[in-house]
C-alpha cells in the first residue's frame, strides 16, 4: 500500500482514530462531554480530510475499496449526517441513568461500517461495512437497557433487529456465494464482465437467483414492503438518537451500495429481477402510506413514512439501466441528500423535545406546539411538507427528479402508485401539522432551551436553511450531483 | 422586472405582517394593506402605461422577462402578462384588497399569522396568473396552497379539520397529476429537440402522438378542472367555502377558482389543440350537468354559504363551456363570467360572513325578516344576488350571455340545456331573500333579545359599494374590459384555429368585439 492510498483512506482511517480515542478516554475517565467532544471533532476533521483526498480520486484503493467522486459525496453526507446525530444526543442523552460515554463510542464505529459500504466496490467489503453498521446498531438500539419505565422496549427492538439483520445477512452470504460459483469473483464490475462473457453459454439462472437473495438482503436494511416488518417495532423502541440513525445513515449507506451495485453489476438486465423491485415498489408505497395513516407515534408514523420513502427510492433506482445520460442515478442521489434533511429535521425536533427520561414521541405531545414553541413547530411542519412533497422545501425538487427520471423509463405503473401514495400521505403528515395548530386546553411548557440545546438548535437551523435553499435554487446541488453520479 | 416586484412585495409584506405583530396584534393589517395598495398601484400603473409590445411572441405580450433558475432542467424564471393575464392580477389584488375588508374586524386571534397566510395565498396566485414556465407555473400553483389549508383550518368554523384536509387532498392529488402530465411534455421535448425545456413557448412546438396527447391532456385537465371545479370534482368545494372564514372563501371564489379557467385558456387548450378538440364534446357536457346539478343542490341547502358554494360551482360551468366552445365570444364570455362571478360571489360570500358574524349562524331558517333590521346589508344582498342571476346592466349578464353566444355555435343542444340554469339561478337567489330578508323579523337563537344586530360598518359600506361599482362597469361598458382581453385570446385563437368536426359550425369571428 503506498502512501498515496493511505491519503486516500484518510476519512475512514481518522474515524478509525476518533474510535480508539473515544475508547481510551472511557479508560481513563468517564466524561459525557468530553466524548461528545472527541467523536464530534474526530468527525469534523474526517470531514476536513477530504479536502486533501478530492484531488487524488478517483483511485483504487487495494481491488476492495474504490473512491471516487460518488463515494466521497456519500462519505460527507454520511459524516455531516453523524456529526447532526452526535450533536442532538449529547442533550438527549445528558440526563440517562447510565454511562452515556460507549453510545459515541457504537455511533462512530457505525459510522465507520457506513463509510466502508458507500467506499466498496467487492462483496467482502460490503459485506465487512453492512456487519459493522449493524453489529454497532444493536448496542445502539438497546442503549437506555437500565431505563425502569421502558426498559423491555430497547431490549425487544434489538433482539427484534438482531434476528432478522442476521438472517438478510445469510440471505446476502448466500448469495454470494451462487454468486462465485457462477462467475468466480466478487468484484462487482467483473462480475458484469464475467456475465456478459457467459452469455449464450450457460442461461444466467444461478446468477439470477443470487442477485435475488442479494436484493433481499439489502431490502431487509431498507425495510421495503414486504420485509419491512422489523421498522416499526425497531423505530419506536430504540432511543431517538438511534432511530434518527438507522434512518439516515443506515438508509443512505444500504441505498448508496445498492445503487453502485445495480449500476455497476448489471443486476437490471434480467427482466425477472427488475419486475420483483417493480412489485416490491409498488408494494412499499402503497403499504408503507396506508400503515401510516392512522398511527398516533410519531415514531411508528415516521417509519412507515420511510418504507414508502424507500418505494419512491426504487422508482428512481429501477431506472439507472434505461439510457447512456439518464436521470435515474441523479435523481436517486438527490433524493437521498433531501431524506436525510428531511428525516434528521423531524427527528431532531423530536430528540429536542424528548430526553432519555421521557421520550415525547406521541402526537399529542405536539398539540399547540405553534403557540407554544413557534421555532420548533416552523421547523417541524418544514421537515413534514417537504416529506410531503410541497414546493418550496428540497421533497419537492426530490419527488420532481424521481417523476422525471419515472417518465425517462416509462415507468407508468410505478408513477401512478406514486402519485396515490403521495396522496395518501399527505393526510397523515397534515395530520400532524393540523395537530400543532390546535391550540392546547391546558398550558403545558415545552422544555426551556438551555445552553446545552444551544447546539441542536443550531443544527436545526442548519437544516432548515439547507432544506429551503435546495428547495428554492437547487441547481449548485443539481450539477454536484451529475458530476458525482458520471464517475460512477 | 415590476412582475417580479408585484410577487416580492406580496411575499416580504406577508413575512412583515408575521413579524409586525410582535409590536402590536392590530400592526398586521395596516402592513397587510400597505403592501396590498402597492401592488394595487403597480398593476394600476402597467394597466394605464402599458401596452402590447410586438417584438414578443404573438405580439400580444405587455411584458415578458426571463432569469435563469435551474438550467439543469431548462427551467427559467420566465414570467409575462398580456391582457388576459393583466385582467386576472387587477381582479386579484382588488379581491385580496376586499378581503382585507372582510378579515379587519372578523380575525381577532393570531392576526400576524392570518395576514401572513393572506398574502402568501395572493402572491401565489399572482405568481400563478404569471408564469410562462411550467414549472414556476406549478411551484406557484402549490405555493397557493398551503397557506390557504392554513387559512381553513386555523381560522375556520366549526368542521375546519375535515374542510381543509378535504380541500388539500383533492387539489394537492390533482396537481400531482398535472405535475406528471408537465413532465411527460417536457421529456417530450426532449426526445425531440435534445434539451430539457418547460419554456410556454418552447413546449407548444412538441408534436405528440395522437394517444398520448389525450392522456396528457387528461392530466392537464384534471388538475385545472378540480380547481374550478367541474362536475363531478367539486365536492371539495362546499365544505372548504363554508368552514373558511370570510377572507377565505372571498379568496377561494374570487380568485382561486378562477386560476383553473385560466389553466384551461392559457396552458390546456393551445398546449394541446387537437386532443382538446376532440374532448370538447365531453368538457361541455360536464359543463352543462354541473351547471343544472348544482344549481339543483344549491336550492336543497340550508347553509347560506353552502348554497353560495353551489351557486358558485354552477357558474363556473358557464366558464368550462365558453372555454371548450373556443371561439372568441366563448372565450370573451368565459372572461367576463370569471370577473364578474368573482366580484358578485365575493360580496355573497362576505355578506354571509357578516350574517354570520352578527347571528352567529349560518342556517336560513333561523333567519327571518331581516330588512327591517338590517336595511343596508339586505339592499347589498338583493344588489348582489340579482347580479348573480344574470340581470343585464350588470357584469355576471354580459358574461354569461357572451358564454352561451359562444356556445351556441359549437352545439346547440348543449346551450340550450345550459340555458335552463340561468332560470334555477333566479330561483334559488329570489327563494333566498324572500326567506332570509323578508317577512317578520324573528330573534334567532344565541342572539340576546336585547342585542340588535348592527347594519353595515363604514368599512364592509365600503367594499361593498367598490365591487357594486364594478360590476356595473362590467355590465355597461364591457368594451374596456372586452378590448384589453381581445387580442390575447384572438392570437390563441389564430394559432390553433376553432375546433372543427362534429362540433359544426364554430367559426373564427373577430370584428365587433
Amino acid at each position: 500500500m503506498t502512501g498515496e492510498q493511505l491519503l486516500l483512506l484518510m476519512p475512514i482511517i481518522l474515524v478509525t482514530v476518533t474510535a480508539v480515542m473515544t475508547m481510551l478516554m472511557v479508560a481513563v475517565k468517564r466524561n459525557h462531554a468530553v466524548s461528545c467532544l472527541i467523536s464530534a471533532v474526530g468527525l469534523i476533521l474526517a470531514l476536513l480530510s477530504l479536502v486533501i483526498v478530492i484531488p487524488l480520486a478517483p483511485a483504487e484503493v487495494t481491488p476492495l475499496l474504490r473512491v471516487d467522486a460518488f463515494s466521497l459525496f456519500f462519505t460527507a453526507l454520511i459524516l455531516l449526517s453523524g456529526l447532526a446525530i452526535t450533536l442532538f444526543s449529547y442533550p438527549y442523552l445528558s440526563n440517562l441513568e447510565d454511562h452515556q460515554d460507549e453510545f459515541y463510542l457504537l455511533l462512530v464505529i457505525a459510522v465507520l461500517g457506513a463509510l466502508v459500504m458507500v467506499s466498496s466496490t467487492h462483496f467482502i467489503t460490503a459485506f465487512l461495512g453492512m456487519e459493522t453498521l449493524s453489529v454497532c446498531l444493536y448496542g445502539m438500539i438497546a442503549y437506555p437497557l437500565h431505563r425502569r419505565e421502558t426498559a423491555q422496549y430497547p431490549m425487544e427492538a434489538s433482539i427484534k433487529y438482531l434476528v432478522l439483520s442476521a438472517v438478510s445477512s445469510g440471505f446476502v452470504l448466500f448469495g454470494m456465494a451462487l454468486l462465485y460459483a457462477q462467475t468466480g469473483t466478487l468484484h462487482f464490475s467483473s462480475i458484469a464482465a464475467a456475465l456478459s462473457g457467459l452469455e449464450g453459454v450457460v442461461p444466467p439462472v444461478y446468477y439470477v437467483v443470487a442477485a435475488l437473495l442479494i436484493i433481499t438482503g439489502f431490502a431487509f436494511k431498507l425495510s421495503l414492503v414486504p420485509f419491512h416488518l422489523w421498522t416499526p417495532d425497531v423505530y419506536e423502541g430504540a432511543p431517538l438518537p438511534a432511530t434518527a440513525f438507522l434512518a439516515t445513515v443506515g438508509k443512505l449507506a444500504m441505498a448508496a451500495l445498492l445503487m453502485r451495485y445495480m449500476s455497476v453489476g448489471g443486476v437490471l438486465g434480467s427482466e425477472s429481477i427488475v419486475y420483483v423491485l417493480s412489485v416490491m415498489a409498488v408494494f412499499s408505497i402503497i403499504a408503507g402510506n396506508l400503515l401510516a395513516l392512522l398511527q398516533s407515534n410519531l415514531k411508528r408514523l415516521l417509519s412507515y413514512s420511510s418504507i414508502a420513502h424507500m418505494g419512491y427510492l426504487l422508482i428512481a433506482l429501477l431506472t439507472l439501466d434505461t439510457l447512456e445520460d439518464s436521470l435515474g442515478a441523479e435523481a436517486v442521489s438527490f433524493y437521498l441528500v433531501a431524506y436525510v434533511v428531511m428525516s434528521l429535521g423531524a427527528f431532531g425536533v423530536m430528540m429536542v423535545v424528548s430526553d432519555s427520561a421521557q421520550e415525547r414521541d406521541h402526537i399529542g405531545h405536539y398539540q399547540g406546539l405553534f403557540w407554544r414553541n413557534p421555532w420548533l413547530a416552523l421547523v417541524f411542519t418544514a421537515m413534514l411538507l417537504s416529506l410531503a412533497g410541497i414546493p418550496l422545501t428540497v421533497g419537492f425538487i426530490a419527488k420532481f427528479y424521481i417523476v422525471a427520471a419515472g417518465v425517462e423509463g416509462a415507468k407508468w405503473g410505478l408513477l401512478f402508485a406514486m402519485i396515490v401514495g403521495s396522496g395518501i400521505g399527505l393526510f397523515y403528515y397534515l395530520r400532524i401539522i393540523y395537530r400543532m395548530l390546535t391550540p392546547l386546553e391546558y398550558f403545558e411548557p415545552m422544555r426551556e432551551a438551555g445552553l446545552k440545546e444551544l447546539l441542536s438548535h443550531c443544527v436545526l437551523f442548519v437544516l432548515l436553511c439547507a432544506l429551503i435553499a435546495f428547495g428554492v435554487y437547487p441547481n449548485g446541488l443539481m450539477s454536484l450531483l451529475e458530476s458525482v453520479v458520471a464517475t460512477l | 422586472m415590476i412582475l417580479l416586484w408585484l410577487i416580492v412585495i406580496l411575499f416580504l409584506g406577508g413575512a412583515l405582517a408575521w413579524a409586525s405583530e410582535a409590536l402590536d396584534a392590530k400592526l398586521p393589517r395596516v402592513v397587510a394593506l400597505f403592501s396590498l395598495l402597492a401592488s394595487l398601484g403597480l398593476v394600476l400603473w402597467l394597466w394605464s402605461t402599458g401596452g402590447a409590445d410586438v417584438r414578443t411572441p404573438g405580439g400580444t405580450w405587455w411584458v415578458l422577462d426571463s432569469w435563469n433558475w435551474i438550467p439543469r432542467f431548462g427551467i427559467a424564471l420566465k414570467v409575462g402578462v398580456d391582457g388576459l393575464g393583466l385582467l386576472m392580477l387587477v381582479l386579484t389584488v382588488f379581491l385580496g384588497l376586499m378581503a382585507l375588508g372582510a378579515a379587519w374586524n372578523e380575525i381577532t386571534q393570531r392576526t400576524g399569522f392570518f395576514y401572513f397566510n393572506l398574502l402568501w395565498t395572493l402572491a401565489g396566485v399572482v405568481g400563478v396568473f404569471t408564469a410562462l414556465d411550467l414549472f414556476l407555473f406549478f411551484f406557484f400553483w402549490e405555493v397557493m396552497l398551503i397557506p390557504m389549508y392554513l387559512i381553513i383550518a386555523i381560522w375556520g368554523h366549526e368542521n375546519r379539520a375535515y374542510a381543509a384536509m378535504k380541500f388539500f387532498l383533492f387539489t394537492q392529488v390533482s396537481g400531482l397529476l398535472l405535475l406528471l402530465a408537465i413532465l411527460c411534455l417536457a421529456y417530450f421535448h426532449y426526445a425531440q429537440f435534445g434539451v430539457f425545456s418547460f419554456d410556454y413557448f418552447a413546449l407548444q412546438n412538441v408534436v405528440l402522438e395522437e394517444r398520448f396527447q389525450m392522456w396528457v391532456m387528461l392530466g392537464f385537465f384534471i388538475g385545472f378542472a378540480t380547481k374550478l371545479p367541474a362536475f363531478p370534482l367539486h365536492s371539495w368545494l362546499p365544505d372548504a367555502h363554508s368552514q373558511a372564514p370570510t377572507a377565505g372563501s372571498v379568496l377561494l371564489a374570487g380568485v382561486l377558482l378562477k386560476t383553473g379557467a385560466y389553466g384551461l385558456i392559457r396552458f390546456t387548450i393551445p398546449l394541446f389543440p387537437e386532443a382538446s378538440a376532440s374532448f370538447a364534446p365531453v368538457a361541455m357536457s360536464i359543463a352543462a350537468i354541473g351547471i343544472l346539478y348544482c344549481a339543483k343542490l344549491a336550492f336543497a341547502q340550508n347553509d347560506i354559504k353552502r348554497l353560495i358554494a353551489y351557486t358558485s360551482v354552477s357558474h363556473m360551468g358557464f366558464v368550462l363551456l365558453g372555454i371548450y366552445a373556443w371561439n372568441l365570444y366563448g372565450l370573451q364570455g368565459a372572461v367576463m363570467t370569471m370577473l364578474a362571478h368573482g366580484l358578485s360571489s365575493a360580496a355573497l360570500f362576505m355578506l354571509a360572513g357578516g350574517l354570520q358574524h352578527r347571528l352567529h349562524t349560518r342556517d336560513m331558517d333561523k333567519m327571518n325578516g331581516l330588512w327591517s333590521q338590517l336595511p343596508m346589508l339586505s339592499a347589498m344582498a338583493l344588489f348582489f344576488s340579482i347580479a348573480a342571476v344574470g340581470m343585464p346592466g350588470l357584469g355576471n349578464f354580459i358574461g354569461e350571455f357572451l358564454s352561451l353566444l359562444g356556445a351556441f355555435q359549437a352545439s346547440r343542444t348543449i346551450t340550450a340545456i345550459s340555458a335552463l340554469g340561468l332560470i334555477f339561478a333566479a330561483v334559488y337567489s329570489l327563494w333566498v331573500i324572500q326567506k332570509v330578508f323578508h317577512g317578520p323579523y324573528k330573534i334567532p337563537e344565541g342572539v340576546g333579545r336585547s342585542a340588535i344586530p348592527e347594519d353595515l360598518s363604514t368599512v364592509e359600506l365600503l367594499c361593498y359599494v367598490l365591487m357594486a361599482l364594478g360590476l356595473i362597469w362590467m355590465g355597461m361598458y364591457p368594451q374596456s374590459f372586452l378590448e384589453l382581453s381581445g387580442p390575447g385570446l384572438e392570437s390563441l385563437l389564430q394559432a390553433i384555429g376553432a375546433f372543427s368536426g362534429e362540433l359544426g359550425s364554430a367559426t373564427l369571428n373577430g370584428g365587433a368585439l
